[in-house]
């Protein structure tokens, strides 16, 4: 199962990130088999989905305006939103997959633990302020912000939509195969519950559902993780030292699993995927959208220094997790198919710290860990959707079709309509996509919010000399080569079309588009004579004072 | 075109000091954040024995473990640095400026 992982390594942690999904991205899940009913799991899960139709019920009571359904009316505090970005970040995927790293290959799983991490941080110092001082609902509120509203919002929301659904079918998967394997429930099944469950959340409850539903799902898992933290501890009296040296005792790799490993090797691939990850997660719309659920730029940032200590907190424990687990699954006969010890892992390589739960608290422990892990993937789901509804309805709808002249209630009404058609075909592509190795998408969805939005992103904030025309450019450059690198990587054109090699050796575009996006982009700008160029350049400066200062964006909140 | 609203602050001096110490944090700080980051990574790949010295003799943990560690400690002790400053006192002069512009 060691030499299994190291050859579904970049799968895996493009998983990571991305979720549970990746599960089947790494090939791993596959097909999973159907578990027996799981009672204890089930009725926990009932009761999450109770208190959440609850909350969704009140949350519709004060849902009224386009802002309260987009943002929550911007009156979520720091602290709450924080709480909300972690729930977002902390995937069922950074659960399962960074602990079955950790299991699988050591320090290595520790380094990209590390990676994941290290993009908050640069989010806060370099964004945080002004995507809360100039967005409004949604990222190409910004973008737009001094360039052709229907090019520039055009290309954004279409960007947005492209993200949201590819993450949405590897989410929906993601849930299927997961649900199947710890509930016992069907595939189709598990993937029309969440569905279902998804547009309620959304049409009735907006934003404000949408958040709690993340508040709760963090400190669920947030809670498990700690006790389960503190039970495989004390399994080792309370020693990393003794649970490391029984880890290495454990592990076929021996003392090498303590050291970096030939996982990173290849300095190109990390950096690449490392490039990819932390500015694809910086331009992910559901994540971006939480900045615009707050206040002020203060509360911004509050929740930013919120979220990351959460989030390190939380990879540091799931760390430990995988260690733990390295000793008390890997060597324990009953989570091995035909109890073939060092053979393959019952339900799959994502599912090491599954068993762990089950090794140190029993079935009920474990029942409540799928279901927070169900739980987590309602809570993303429900972001996308959101994000994708907004695109549609305040973007293209309100902005682009009808220039603006709409009711607020009448791009209300069509946000809802937009989240229940985005809910229907994330069932009915989840259901096409069941046996289809999904690995493809994750990369997509990050190549193209690392290569497409987020060069458009960073510099319609940071650089005066940004025109529409170098932005439409850049932006279509970073999609096209992002979209071609994928395909002609191993996860589409070996795996999916069967060719014997790949053309592109890398599975992470980011290093090779992103750079592309970033040089298309300024170059056409820097030729654009226009004189629309010049006016969007003139512009820039009242943007810089709006988004150093938020005059003018007060008004943004709604309050 | 401009809005003389934003001209007016463009024009006080305490815009600029604004800008330029808060910007000159996060750079600072974002650089601090990178650095150690991608050295640490750069070690991973180039020299990948410094990390896997033990912490003790015949011990198992590795100095990795706690670098590693202080990495993601370290990188979150110094969002709460940013948020300290600029939700203090650049929030102040932050909120002078947009008294000093709307009144």
């Amino acid at each position: 199962m060691i030499r299994h992982h190291a050859k579904i390594v970049l799968p895996a942690l493009a998983v990571v990130l991305v979720a549970v999904p990746a599960l089947a991205a790494g090939g791993d899940l596959g097909v999973v088999e159907k578990q027996p009913i799981n009672l204890s799991a089930i009725a926990m899960f009932l009761a999450f989905v109770l208190l959440t139709l609850g909350i969704t019920y009140w949350a519709a009571t004060r849902t009224r305006s386009a802002s309260d359904f987009y943002t929550a009316g911007g009156g979520i505090t720091g602290f709450q939103n924080g709480l909300a970005i972690a729930g977002d970040y902390m995937s069922a995927a950074t659960l399962l997959g960074l602990s079955s790293l950790v299991f699988a290959k050591g320090f290595d799983g520790f380094i990209y633990t590390i990676s994941f991490f290290v993009g908050w941080p640069i989010i806060l110092f370099l964004m945080a302020e002004r995507l809360r001082n100039l967005g409004r609902f949604t990222f190409a509120d910004i973008a737009s912000y001094r360039l052709d509203q229907s090019k520039i919002r055009t290309f954004a929301a279409l960007g947005s939509l492209a993200v949201v659904c590819f993450y949405l079918i590897v989410q929906m998967v993601g849930a299927g195969q997961l649900i199947k394997l710890l509930f016992g429930l069907d595939y189709a099944v598990a993937v029309i519950l969440v569905g279902v469950l998804m547009v309620v959340y959304v049409t009735f409850g907006g934003m404000i559902a949408t958040t709690w539903v993340q508040i709760i799902k963090a400190c669920l898992m947030l809670g498990g993780g700690a006790v389960l933290t503190l039970l495989a501890l004390s399994h080792f009296g309370f020693s990393l030292e003794a649970m490391a040296t029984s880890a290495v005792a454990s592990h076929k790799e021996g003392i090498a699993i303590m050291g970096p490993g030939s996982m990173l090797a290849d300095p190109v691939s990390a950096v690449s995927m490392s490039l990819g990850l932390v500015f694809g997660t910086a331009a992910l719309p559901h994540i971006m959208m939480r900045f615009f659920t707050v206040p002020n730029a203060r509360e911004a940032r509050k929740s930013v220094f919120v979220a990351s200590g959460i989030i390190g907190f939380f990879f540091l424990l799931v760390c430990i997790l995988g260690m733990a687990a390295i000793t008390i699954v890997g060597t324990d006969p009953q989570f091995f198919e035909g109890g073939k010890v060092g053979g393959k892992l019952l339900g799959g390589g994502n599912m090491p710290i599954m068993h762990l739960s089950k090794a140190l608290g029993g079935d009920l422990f474990l029942g409540f860990l799928s279901a927070v892990a169900f739980a987590t993937i309602l809570a993303v789901v429900s972001g996308l959707a959101l994000a994708g509804a907004s695109a549609i309805s305040h973007d293209i709808y309100a902005r682009v079709i009808k220039k603006g002249q709409c009711s607020e209630k009448e791009e209300l009404r069509v946000s809802k309509l937009a989240s229940l058609v985005l809910g229907a075909l994330g069932v009915v592509l989840g259901i096409m996509f069941e046996k289809q190795n999904v690995a493809f998408l994750v990369g997509l969805t990050f190549g193209i919010a690392a290569s497409a939005n987020f060069p458009i992103l960073i510099l319609s904030m940071y650089w005066k000399g940004l025109t529409t025309r170098g932005a439409l450019w850049g932006g279509l450059a970073g999609l096209i080569s992002a979209v071609t690198m994928v395909i002609l990587s191993k996860a589409v054109w070996v795996v999916v079309l069967e060719n014997p090699a790949p053309i592109f050796p890398y599975e992470h575009p980011a290093l090779f588009s992103m750079t592309l996006a970033f040089l298309v982009t300024i170059t056409v700008s820097k030729l654009d004579k226009s004189a629309r160029a010049s006016a969007e350049i003139a512009a820039f400066d009242d943007q810089y004072v709006r988004s150093q200062t938020g005059i003018g964006a007060a008004a943004a909140s709604g309050h | 075109m401009s809005d003389p609203i934003y001209e007016q602050v463009r024009g006080n001096p305490k815009f600029a000091q604004l800008v330029k110490r808060r910007g000159r944090l996060a750079l600072l700080l974002s650089a601090i954040v990178l650095v150690s980051y991608y050295a640490f990574m750069m070690v991973v790949a180039f020299a990948p024995q410094v990390l896997a010295v033990p912490l003790s003799e015949g011990g198992s943990l590795t100095i990795g473990a706690p670098i590693g560690a202080a990495i993601i400690i370290i990188s979150w002790l110094l969002t709460g640095v940013y948020s300290h400053f600029a939700n203090g006192p650049f929030e102040q002069l932050n909120n002078d400026i947009v008294r000093e512009t709307l009144k």
